[in-house]
């Protein structure tokens, strides 16, 4: 279980953003999150509230987007997405592919500023 | 200034500090030609015993040494002691994973021009090693015969992370009724084209193909 340490990196990032915007109030926290990034979407949810408990980013929502891994497939030559986490093979033509172009992710996408 | 919510960009990876001193780190490695492994595995598949056994085959010809870490006892590195190779311990806490800046730290007081092989052990975990990057060449993720051929669908992240695939305790693969060909097939599965090589730490049954693994991978890679 690592997502309370996967929380306070994104709030420290947070943090760090609106101070170099001045102060600026942060009203929510846009995250992309990859298949593959080895963080549990709803087990962060639940460390991102206990990490901001009264803290000055108690009212920040934190968005997740979910993104779907997509491997680049050599038989198509094209980005397809795979058969699931546990079968990776494009969805179109079955070849197996490790050449993974999306689906990584764990990156703080934008931020919704409030005064 | 227009009121009201806006939205700014910011696309800023939340491991930035962790990838950043992993990058360092690699760059580190390659500049004091020494290879790099790390091993990942649930608790229990057999690391500390791997390791002991490759420290010490690999230090017939090569300077090997190893990082261990463990949540609490210093157990393993007073194993890992006896191959002679030069080991140090680093203990989480309560955390469940390594972090580059652990591996950094551990690694101030020595020189790593006086190595060839650096093994970094990480905490017995399928989930959490696999969003961390520590600066290695290879990452190996081990699975025991005796914990089912069904762990790499169980935990795909840390086996799709993975370069290398080893098979542990192929002695006991009778008495388990290990089924070998379904979790060659679950392993490709999640991971395709891994390279898989079969252990036992305790008989030393494919040690060989493992070393000459590691010696060609350092020496010689094939991209």
């Amino acid at each position: 279980m690592h997502e309370l340490s996967i929380a306070m990196s994104i709030l420290e990032l947070a943090e760090e953003e609106a101070e170099r915007r001045g102060g600026v109030r942060v009203n929510a926290i846009h995250l992309k999150l990859g298949a593959l990034s080895g963080v549990d979407k709803e087990a962060l949810l639940s460390a991102y509230e206990l990490a901001t408990e009264q803290t000055a980013f108690a009212a920040c929502q934190l968005v997740v987007e979910q993104i779907p891994i997509v491997v680049y497939c050599s038989k198509c030559e094209a980005e397809r997405l795979i058969a699931s986490i546990q079968l990776f093979e494009c969805t179109e033509c079955g070849t197996p592919s490790h050449n993974v172009v999306r689906g990584r992710e764990l990156q703080v996408s934008a931020l919704e500023l409030g005064e | 200034m227009t009121s009201g919510p806006r939205i700014v960009e910011v696309r800023q990876n939340v491991l930035k500090h962790n990838d950043q001193v992993a990058r360092e780190l690699r760059e580190q490695f390659h500049a004091a030609g020494v290879f790099v492994v790390s091993l990942v595995s649930s608790p229990g598949a057999g690391k500390t015993a791997l390791l002991e056994r490759t420290l010490t085959s690999l230090g017939q010809k090569y300077r090997p040494a190893a990082l261990v870490g463990d949540l609490a006892t210093q157990n393993d590195a007073a194993r890992l002691a006896r191959s002679r190779a030069p080991v140090k311990q680093i203990n989480t806490g309560t955390l469940c994973h390594l972090e580059a800046a652990m591996v950094r730290s551990a690694l101030e007081e020595w020189n790593l021009a006086n190595l060839d092989f650096l093994f970094i052990e990480n905490v017995g975990n399928l989930v959490c090693p696999s969003s961390y990057d520590l600066g290695e060449d290879l990452r190996a993720v081990l699975l025991s015969v005796t914990e089912g051929e069904d762990k790499p669908l169980k935990y795909p992240t840390i086996f799709n992370t993975a370069d290398a695939a080893v098979i542990t305790k192929v002695d006991l693969a009778e008495a388990v009724e290990f089924n070998r060909e379904e979790a060659y097939k679950n392993i490709q599965a999640v991971r395709p084209g891994m390279r898989t090589i079969e252990v036992s730490s305790k008989s030393g049954a494919g040690f060989e193909e493992w070393i000459e693994f590691l010696v060609q991978q350092h020496y010689s890679p094939i991209l």
